[in-house]
């Protein structure tokens, strides 16, 4: 019955969608008003029908309604309440219904602004919303249901369908199969939302730049609407992607954060096109420049968060055979085309029209800097994609299947990235318009000073890569950039204003939020470069198989292992557990619990590891064997991880600057002031 | 003691019992250099390689079931059991070398992390800093054309200006 309401709402949510496209073009094609209000209204209906969808799901399975194939293979009965509600997206079809859920939200987020001033805009803005929208209720409605219920056939095969096959009975099971351990962390609960919420706001501003080039009004408007949309998406995006890293740096049992698999690559290309986007529309609102590369940027991001849902979701990963086979890889692979078509289509119709009447006046001004940085964060792009669809090119082609593995990824990227980092200095530097090396240089040698500190530091703490020293050096710099540009900032408030310099400081980050947020996120951009740097060119581990009381030495930690336990829990897991107290430099510093837990039932195993955190490195161990009775001796696999908790730092700093930036300035407040004060000048004369 | 009786045997009286005595000497010097090699052999039989040594080669290598995740950290049994032919081939005193060629033969080049560099892989080295270059020069042209633009548009005005301050003086002669 349950089942029968939320697939009946996901129905008549497409059918609304459907009808909603249809009012909005006619309204704009005969000029109807009541037709583009009527479309808005559907637009805003879709919302309650897909939560009522959503809703109808996690009743199902928080009551374990197993006859529900997709219930049935993500939760079980000894599983936690929060895991069950999480469940939502733990699986396929779940998590396209949770995609198209927050995209509903999004929407009528959108619906709801005040259109006053920008009304051309709002039937295409419905329209690109409501088809998106559509490819993903259709996705659901005719191939990933999560209503679908199992049948058992006469001759006992057990198939797969919303209705009753002729002659089948209700497949029920007992119990689920449990979601994969693998998920079960909270890095994975929080991870798949954050991402999606980027995703899926990421589509706000490709409406509005879409919007922009059907009607023509190819002026800034649609950037200045969507600027906060876009630093939200942005924020969701990163905050994804961290938790992502966390959660495979505390689960997957390998030492590391980033294995530059497809599937974390897929997630990180919208970002680098978004982050690239961020900083070249401040080049088209401070300069009027850049129209059609901003539009070329929100294009590809639209496009590139397709893809990478299509990536995770059509199994292409696995092989091209694969993709071939499933029902939902083709479809990904048209809307993806249809959409870039049509949207390259209509920049190149608008493409005069988004000439801009400024140049590029100097290679040290700072417009010119931010390009070279959106080159950069192309370049990246590029070696993530290529090196991505690499392997699938290689099979259609040759028939030989490869592997693109990080070796590629870190030689490729990483001069990149410290390019950035040379440009996260330099580039806050520069003036607009007019800017030449000589008074750049001016305003760097503070800065630079701040980065042969930093280096003679390394050099004396005994860094002798040249790799790490040039990274530490630039992080100095960058780090120097930021405190001058606040500390200048709030002298020339206290000088102006009398304020102490903790107020004069606050209140200049409060009122140019944006900017002073910016800062903020280059300073977490920093330190999660220090962690990266640390865990990328400094990492060591070593493993051993050692006897009880036996120990291993790595970089001056001495471990010992005690002991092992292997016990059942309640809810369906055989732990593992060894004791192992660690030593450095001679004195006992912590004890940890390296561990194995298996799951009964699915059969899979997970890998936790005993971890000791400092701000200097983190002592990662992990319980690889042991000898399955006497637990007398034990395989263990050490990591030492420099610096990495500089990274975790660095991404909560990151995140803080991002929230500060996305919050809305007192840019109204001021207006309704000019415009009292303009009011009482002209009532005056 | 030793050199004297060689001598004896090398001396011409012994013709006879000096070809005996020779051949008795090669078999225990033969005996004598086969005890110290299979002592040799007995007291050191080759050495089992550590986890560390294996795992050296094994994070270089991909198993063609688990997608993406090294071999050193891979915990599927069929990972565990290439672990296993890693260290057999260790001890049988394989390169680390010898010891990739061996899965690639087996398994392809989708054993390795990298593709490598020959025919259709070229493509994957080339591509990347290609389209970059393409980036810098559609970047310096971007620089070169606003200059041109510019120092044409100021050419056009000093030349608008030249003529519209001729025929300023022109108008005002005929005053």
């Amino acid at each position: 019955m349950l089942a029968n309401l939320g697939y009946g709402a996901l129905i008549i949510a497409l059918m609304v969608c459907i009808y909603g496209i249809g009012a909005a073009l006619y309204g704009v094609i005969r000029e109807k008003n009541v037709w583009v209000n009527s479309a808005r209204n559907a637009m805003l209906l879709t919302a309650p029908l897909i939560t009522l969808s959503v809703v109808a799901i996690v009743i199902l399975l928080i009551d374990g309604n197993y006859e529900l194939d997709y219930v049935a293979s993500v939760t079980s009965n000894s599983m936690p309440l929060y895991l069950k509600i999480t469940a939502l997206w733990g699986g396929q079809a779940g998590s396209l219904v949770f995609w198209s859920w927050l995209m509903s939200l999004f929407a009528s987020a959108v619906t709801l602004r005040r259109w006053d001033r920008d009304r051309e805009f709002l039937p295409w803005v419905i329209i690109i919303v409501l088809v998106t929208l559509t490819f993903f209720l259709c996705l659901n409605i005719f191939l990933e249901n999560p209503f679908a219920r199992l049948w058992q056939m006469s001759g006992g095969l057990i198939v797969k369908s919303m209705l009753p096959p002729s002659g089948a009975m209700l497949y029920m099971q007992s119990d689920g199969n449990g979601l994969n351990p693998l998920l079960r962390h909270f890095g994975m609960i929080f991870h798949p939302p954050m991402l999606y919420l980027g995703f899926v706001s990421f589509v706000i501003p490709f409406a509005f730049a879409l919007a922009a080039l059907i009607t023509g009004r190819t002026d800034d408007r649609w950037i200045r609407i969507t600027r906060r949309w876009t630093l939200v998406a942005w924020l969701f995006l990163s905050l994804g992607l961290v938790l992502g890293s966390r959660w495979a740096y505390d689960v997957l049992g390998w030492g590391g954060y980033w294995g530059w698999d497809a599937v974390e690559i897929s997630a990180l290309m919208p970002w680098l096109s978004g982050t690239a986007f961020l900083h070249s529309i401040i080049i088209q609102e401070k300069r009027n420049m850049l129209k059609q590369w901003n539009m070329a940027l929100i294009i590809l991001t639209y496009d590139l968060v397709i893809f990478a849902t299509f990536l995770t979701r059509s199994g292409v990963l696995s092989s091209v055979h694969a993709f071939a086979q499933s029902a939902i890889g083709p479809l990904f692979f048209a809307f993806i085309a249809l959409t870039f078509l049509v949207s390259i289509a209509l920049l190149m119709h608008r493409w005069n029209d988004l000439k801009s009447d400024s140049h590029m006046t100097s290679l040290f001004s700072r417009e010119a800097l931010f390009l070279l940085n959106n080159l950069l964060f192309m370049g990246i792009l590029v070696v993530c994609f290529w090196g991505v669809i690499f392997p699938l090119l290689s099979e259609v082609f040759t028939g030989q299947k490869v592997t693109v593995g990080p070796p590629y990824y870190k030689a490729a990227s990483g001069p990149l990235f410290a390019g950035l980092l040379l440009l996260m200095g330099v580039a806050p530097l520069a003036a607009w318009g007019r800017s030449t090396y000589k008074t750049l240089g001016r305003a760097i040698w503070k800065p630079a000073i701040f980065a042969i500190i930093g280096i003679g530091w390394a050099i004396v703490e005994g860094v002798k890569n040249p790799w790490a020293l040039l990274g530490f050096g630039l992080c100095a710099l960058v780090t120097g950039v930021i405190v001058e540009e606040f500390w200048r900032g709030a002298r020339a408030r206290q000088r102006t204003k009398g304020e102490n310099f903790v107020l004069a400081l606050w209140r200049l980050a409060g009122r140019n939020r944006r900017r002073y947020g910016g800062y903020i996120i280059h300073l977490g951009v920093v330190f999660m470069a220090l962690g990266i740097i640390g865990i990328e060119l400094f990492q060591t581990n070593t493993q051993a198989t050692i006897a009880q009381g036996e120990q291993i030495t790595l970089d001056g930690y001495v471990l010992k292992y005690e002991k092992l336990s292997i016990f059942d829990t309640e809810d369906r897991r055989n732990i593992a557990r060894a004791v192992v107290h660690v030593y450095k430099d001679g004195r006992f510093v912590q004890e940890l619990y390296p561990r194995r837990d298996f799951y009964y039932e699915s059969q899979q195993q997970m890998t936790i590891p005993g971890v000791r955190s400092t701000w200097e490195d983190d002592l990662y161990i992990i319980l690889v064997e042991w000898e399955p009775v006497s637990a007398e001796s034990a395989t263990f696999k050490v990591f030492r991880n420099p610096l990495i908790n500089w990274l975790w730092f660095g991404a909560i700093i990151f995140m803080l600057g991002a929230l500060a930036a996305a919050l809305p300035e007192k840019e109204g407040i001021v207006q309704i002031r000019q415009v009292k004060h303009s009011e009482y000048s002209t009532a005056k004369v | 003691m030793f050199v004297k009786h060689l001598l004896h045997i090398l001396s011409e009286e012994n013709r006879f019992s000096r070809m005996r005595q020779i051949s008795h000497i090669c078999g225990f010097l033969i005996a004598i250099m086969l005890f110290f090699v299979f002592e040799a052999g007995a007291q050191s039989p080759p050495p089992t390689p550590s986890d560390d040594e294996i795992n050296a080669i094994a994070s270089e290598l991909y198993c063609p079931v688990c997608e993406n995740v090294p071999l050193d950290v891979c915990g599927t049994q069929a990972c565990e059991q290439w672990r296993g032919v890693i260290r057999d081939k260790l001890m049988e005193g394989w390169s680390n070398e010898e010891i990739k060629q061996y899965f690639v033969e087996l398994y392809g080049d989708r054993v390795l992390a990298t593709p490598p560099a020959k025919g259709f892989n070229w493509l994957v080295y080339l591509v990347p800093p290609l389209v970059i270059l393409a980036g810098v020069y559609w970047m310096v042209q971007l620089f070169s054309r606003r200059k041109k633009t510019v120092s044409q548009s100021e050419a056009t005005i000093n030349l608008e200006q030249e003529e519209y301050i001729s025929r300023l003086e022109e108008e005002l002669k005929k005053r």
